[in-house]
């Protein structure tokens, strides 16, 4: 083979290219990373099949988690969405249900991500932006309000007030008459990639790793259907860093959480299979594809073999999948769809399990409901008409696919190497690594693009001058007003005294090594505001300033 | 002959907003381009931002927010900077701030606006041309 290669090259190939050279020197992926003019059996000789790849549903995964795929069940088509009032974003819920949607994913705002109540300073002119305020369970009652949460499964993404979110949404059920062990949903709760990109830390990095055990600990016991935690790495790829990046640094933090529970006394085996992973869909087609089949190899293998997990399903990655907001454009946004549908394509093929597709204004402002339901038809076009779920994994044995996967997860291995030199996650990341890494490869992006190194369809070619002309989202002005309202109606009819002995009994939870888990439920029930429980854990574990990274 | 000095630029993270590639970015382009850069770090209160301005003594303070808070945050922003001189310094802002708010920011005292896809030679170029001279 690799002789009658060699024929080729210095025969056909090397007459064409003195006729007419290649566009480019080199060519590279999205992150950089060279790729081939061809790949032949060469690339993969010597891959033993049953050790690498497998069959779907077993061991190394790399084929996909599901004996079966999407020939038995489609993945979740999950939008995120929230803004304004509990009352808006519950209208907006329906409106994707009834448009298809099969699973819900909430959007915060600012304010609730770090964990303030609305008529907080620090929540001046944040209230509703990027996401729908919840200040306590009475705003987590009305975001639920006629919604079968037994039925549907719900993601939220929240991370340092995790904990108390979770809290909130588990009570309002349990006052429907739905008991927590029905309840099937996903709490983002990944303090470390806060740390490492998207920045919404609050407590340092010792007691946020605390809360986040004492979360895995509890869903283990009592909510056998809920994912205690989904370990991201959207937002450190939107933060600038390469595919490999991201792989690498999302799984470093994986075996990290995995690592605190075992320190915990928890056995891998009863935590393990609740787990899950989120990943971004960038440009790169077969980049993308092969991260995700790599990412499934190297946490099967990671599972078995450094953890010793005995059952099957701990060593399995079950992932959603989120295509790239840092790639939409503000110029003719109406590209975006095309974007999106080749990156949600590639989530697909890669084997996610679920799916959030991004609406085309989203770098002008947050979604209409019409761009939100023609992201959300994107999905359902590739499932229902583009007959790529017809058959499993079905990139799998491409010569580029299978040396491109290869070579990702030696790539990220390297990286596991420089981490665990410098003595692991919190280390790392007190040492700026990862944001230093992350810069960097965010640097050299745009530098490429002001250089014209990297074509951006609308952006540095193919300007047009018309004005952009997508409607965007209006919020009701009232919203702000009406959630204050109640926030205060709230405090004033709750047993105040009650709230305090349940927050008293939550700060000597803290304090001490018992799991907060149900304090925080405890004062969550008595409607004690989201505030109010994470000024206590404020006191308790005090505040974390980052030492900023250029 | 008296040389002049570099130019002096403060960015800035105003509001909650976590997201600072952009900032990051930036911050490194007008290095790159011969100034000096101070980052300010995220979480800033506009009172945050103006001590940093003046003890830093910076001709530029450049913004950057991408949660929608920007109308509250720059008007304090632009209130401070009146009440505490800052009239020489140029004060621009990048992120995503809809068209319909530009006529607003401006009246803050917000010069220009670089919105999503702006490259960062037209950023450079712009602080080089509109960036204070001297003291006087």
């Amino acid at each position: 083979m690799a002789s009658k290669q060699k024929e080729w090259e210095e025969g056909l190939l090397c007459k064409s290219l003195q006729r007419a050279p290649e566009r480019r020197e080199q060519f590279v992926t999205t992150s950089g990373v060279p790729v081939e003019r061809l790949y032949t059996p060469v690339d993969i000789a010597g891959k033993d099949y049953a050790t690498e790849l497998g069959f779907p549903g077993e061991y190394p995964f790399t084929r996909g988690v599901h004996p079966t795929m999407y020939r038995g069940k489609l993945w979740t088509m999950r939008m995120f969405a929230g803004y304004g009032t509990a009352e808006e974003t519950n209208a907006r819920f329906k409106y994707l249900l009834e448009h298809g949607e099969t699973g819900l994913s909430v959007a915060f705002d600012m304010p609730t991500l770090y964990g303030y109540d609305a008529d907080q300073p620090m929540a001046c002119g944040e209230f509703g932006k990027c996401g729908v305020a919840i200040s306590s369970l009475a705003d987590m009652e009305v975001l639920f309000a006629g919604i079968p949460v037994d039925e549907i499964t719900t993601s939220m993404t929240i991370n340092s007030p995790a904990a108390i979110i979770w809290a909130m949404y588990v009570v309002a059920a349990e006052k429907r008459g739905i008991p927590r062990q029905r309840l099937g949903g996903t709490i983002q709760n990944d303090i470390l990639k806060e740390f490492i990109a998207q920045k919404e830390y609050i407590f340092p990095p010792g007691p946020s790793m605390r809360l986040i055990v004492d979360t895995i600990e509890f869903g283990a016991r009592e909510m056998p259907l809920w994912n205690t935690i989904s370990i991201s790495g959207y937002h450190i790829r939107e933060a600038g860093a390469t595919a490999v990046q991201e792989l690498a640094f999302t799984l470093y933090d994986g075996l990290a959480y995995v690592q605190a529970a075992i320190d915990r006394g928890l056995n891998v085996d009863d935590f393990a299979p609740r787990l899950s992973f989120f990943f971004n869909s960038h440009n790169d087609f077969f980049e993308e594809i092969a991260k995700f089949r790599a990412a499934r190899r190297i946490w099967a293998k990671e599972m078995r073999d450094r953890f010793d997990a005995k059952e099957p399903r701990s060593w399995l990655m079950r992932f959603h999948t989120q295509t790239a907001g840092c790639s939409l454009t503000a110029q003719q946004p109406e590209n975006n769809v095309v974007r999106t549908a080749l990156q949600a394509l590639a989530a697909v093929m890669g084997g996610t399990q679920s799916l959030h597709t991004n609406s085309m204004d989203e770098a002008l402002a947050l979604p209409s409901e019409k761009a939100a339901r023609v992201a959300l038809r994107t999905q359902q076009i590739i499932a229902h008409e583009s007959g790529v779920t017809n058959t499993i994994d079905p990139l799998a044995g491409s010569y580029f696919v299978e040396a491109l996967t290869d070579r990702t997860e030696r790539a990220a291995r390297d990286y596991f190497q420089k981490i665990d030199a410098l003595g692991g996650a919190i280390p790392a990341i007190e040492a700026g690594f990862f944001q230093r890494e992350i810069a960097d490869s965010a640097h050299r992006y745009q530098k490429e693009i002001d250089e014209g190194k990297r074509t951006i369809v609308g952006v540095n070619d193919y300007q047009t001058q018309e004005p952009t002309s997508i409607p965007l989202l209006k919020m009701d002005p009232e919203g702000e007003r009406k959630h204050l309202a109640r926030l205060n109606r709230v405090r004033q009819e709750r047993d105040n005294d009650e709230v305090r002995r349940r927050l008293q009994g939550l700060r000597q939870a803290a304090m001490g090594d018992a799991n907060t888990m149900p304090y925080i439920i405890d004062a969550v029930r008595a409607y004690a505001t989201l505030g109010e429980i994470m000024q206590v854990f404020r006191d308790v574990f005090g505040e974390y300033v980052e030492t900023p990274v250029l | 002959m008296k040389e002049r000095r570099k130019i002096r630029v403060l960015i800035a993270k105003p509001g909650l907003d976590g997201h600072d590639r952009g900032a990051k970015v930036v911050a490194r382009a007008l290095r790159d381009a011969g100034m000096e850069v101070i980052y300010s770090g995220l979480r800033q209160t506009p009172e945050m931002i103006v001590e940093t301005a003046i003890q830093e003594d910076v001709d530029v303070i450049g913004l950057s927010i991408l949660s929608g808070a920007h109308l509250p945050l720059f008007s304090r922003l632009g209130e401070l900077t009146r009440e505490q001189g800052l009239d020489r310094v140029l004060i621009v802002a990048g992120g995503i701030i809809p068209d319909e708010d530009m006529p607003a920011v401006r009246e803050m005292g917000i010069r220009a606006v670089f919105g999503p896809g702006s490259s960062t030679t037209d950023i450079v170029d712009f602080v080089l041309s509109n960036a204070p001279q001297d003291k006087g």
